[in-house]
């Protein structure tokens, strides 16, 4: 489970950062790099290898956050390209909305 | 809290199997653009389109970033430019299309729809005069789309109408025809008409709708397909149950995409679509989905079934996803926009009759079919007649977007490139079905009609 101790959020800041490629050494380090000089503080991890690929979910919180959403997503996608792997960020709302009634 | 599993899952379905957001469309009554100078009318057309239109797609933009979800079309809807042309002096509409075209490119949407007419029981002068200015307006404009309604279950069949209709699509093919007769692919005759459908060309803005609404239509057909084939061999009971949380997913997108651009733009929220609306992408496919339940191709003995178990299952997830669902929700069949459909009628198992059975069952009706060039407006408007009849005696909309092939023949192609894509020419009847049409005046509403 994501984020199970983390409390609803009602401001609607979070957002979830997903990374998917091949394991490599340094892929939290670059992203969490992204995310922290942004001012966006990471609320969890958690990680799992499927078939050779690393699949990274991260539930951050943007209330602080520099950049807006649309800068964010431009600056991961370029950091994903970079390393190697596919970073996506999307708002928590996007999730809750298909999988919660 | 959300699981690791169900995260994947929402990102897999946007980035493989090509989830996305149709459209968004914005609707917006003309009713207050009336004047009986033309030009008067349709500077107050492209003034009202400019100031309720104006951010449409920049919000449209901002949401597809700040979501993750593509958004592949924002649009517009407007009343039936019938309606809204009737007080002014002049016998040709063309000047409105071409008003609504330059309205279109100046909010920068790529279509807008609503050039039309609500004919079903009868004309009025002006309904005449939207119907002759069709061939032309089509012909003019880029990004115009005209629908015509015919037919409803309470009314009957405006055969008048058929006939007219049939004579239109002739003449828009003929004046398109160095684009492969773009024009018919932005003309639908309908019946039973929805008045909140976002989805083009069918799209306009129904006389009982607020003053701007906005309407999404969402689609998917790479994810119900992808989920189809999860289900194995299970038996039809999974196979429905399957579809069913698939579409309801799907949905809550759309509700979720409708209700913040409503907010960010300011108008009511009208309703989500959930149509799956094919793409000439590969594995975007209704006719795959069919194909993934076990059927060797679209179009063989089964595939009427298969597209009912489909269409009502999208149905019944999308209804409990979403408060307002309306529009034409269902599966859609357009021929030359399916990649599966196309290789269904290159190998011999997809043909007129079989789509006009499939059409019973889904939500709309023989969408995007290239007829050879010599197809008679009589056997057009006979293809209409019989579409219209399945949507007034079962009580569903059903329309009609047909191409004559101007100058090819069967097993030549029309290509139109982009969502439109491309589509085989197919046979119709050789036989006359003239003098039916010619009889002229209206088909009874059904008994069915009769329930006050």
């Amino acid at each position: 489970m994501i984020s199970k101790n983390i409390k609803e959020d009602t401001e609607g800041n979070r957002i979830i950062v997903t990374v998917i490629g091949p394991d490599k050494v340094g892929i939290i380090a670059a992203v969490a790099q992204v995310l922290a000089s942004n001012k966006i503080n990471i609320l969890d991890i958690s990680q799992t290898i499927l078939q050779e690929y690393l699949v990274m979910v991260m539930v951050a919180d943007m209330s602080e956050s520099v950049k807006d959403m649309i800068a964010l997503r431009d600056k991961l996608a370029e950091k994903g390209r970079e390393i190697g792997v596919r970073i996506d960020a999307q708002h928590e709302d996007v999730f809750n909305f298909m999988h919660r009634i | 809290m959300l699981t690791l599993q169900e995260i994947m899952e929402t990102v897999n379905m946007v980035q493989e199997e090509n989830l996305d957001i149709r459209t968004i469309t914005m609707g917006i009554s003309l009713r207050d653009c009336s004047d009986p100078d033309p030009r008067a009318a349709r500077q107050k057309i492209y003034d009202k389109i400019c100031r309720l239109a104006g951010s449409l797609v920049k919000t449209g933009e901002n949401i597809e970033r700040e979501y993750g979800l593509p958004i592949v079309n924002k649009r517009i809807s407007v009343t039936p430019i019938a309606v809204v042309a009737e007080s002014s002096l002049t016998d040709n509409y063309t000047g409105f299309a071409m008003t609504l075209d330059k309205a279109a490119d100046a909010v920068g949407v790529n279509f807008i729809g609503g050039f039309s007419a609500l004919v079903h029981k009868g004309f009025t002068n002006a309904d005449h005069r939207l119907i002759d200015s069709i061939p032309e307006a089509l012909a003019e404009t880029g990004r115009v789309c005209s629908s015509v309604n015919v037919a409803t279950t309470k009314s009957g069949i405006n055969m008048d109408a058929v006939y007219k209709m049939g004579q239109a699509v002739k003449k828009t093919a003929e004046l398109t025809s160095d684009k492969d007769g773009l024009g018919c692919a932005k003309l639908v005759v309908f019946a039973n008409v929805p008045e909140d459908n976002p989805f083009m060309a069918g799209a306009f803005h129904g006389i009982g709708e607020p003053e701007c609404v906005i309407n999404v239509g969402v689609s998917g057909p790479g994810v119900v397909k992808r989920a189809v084939e999860t289900a194995g061999n299970g038996d039809f009971g999974v196979l429905a149950e399957t579809i069913k949380k698939t579409a309801f997913k799907i949905t809550r997108m759309g509700e979720l995409v409708g209700r913040t651009a409503a907010r960010k733009l300011g108008v009511p929220f009208g309703i989500v679509d959930l149509s799956l609306a094919p793409t000439p992408t590969i594995g975007d496919s209704v006719a795959e989905i069919l194909e993934s339940m076990g059927l060797e191709r679209c179009g063989t003995h089964g595939t009427t079934a298969a597209l009912a178990l489909l269409n009502d299952a999208v149905k019944k997830g999308g209804a409990m996803a979403s408060s307002y669902v309306g529009g034409l929700s269902g599966a859609f069949i357009p021929v030359s926009e399916d990649a599966g459909m196309i290789q269904a009628v290159e190998a011999g198992a997809l043909t007129l009759d079989k789509l006009e059975a499939m059409t019973c069952v889904c939500s709309v009706g023989l969408d995007m079919i290239a007829v050879p060039g010599d197809t008679s407006a009589e056997t057009i408007a006979a293809i209409i007649a019989d579409e219209a009849a399945i949507g007034m005696i079962n009580k569903k909309t059903t329309a009609v977007r047909i191409i004559p092939a101007i100058n090819k023949k069967i097993g030549d192609y029309v290509e139109y490139g982009g969502l439109l894509g491309r589509a085989p020419v197919i046979p119709v009847k050789p036989f006359s079905s003239a003098a039916f049409i010619r009889r002229g005046g209206r088909i009874p509403a059904p008994i069915s009609s009769l329930t006050n």
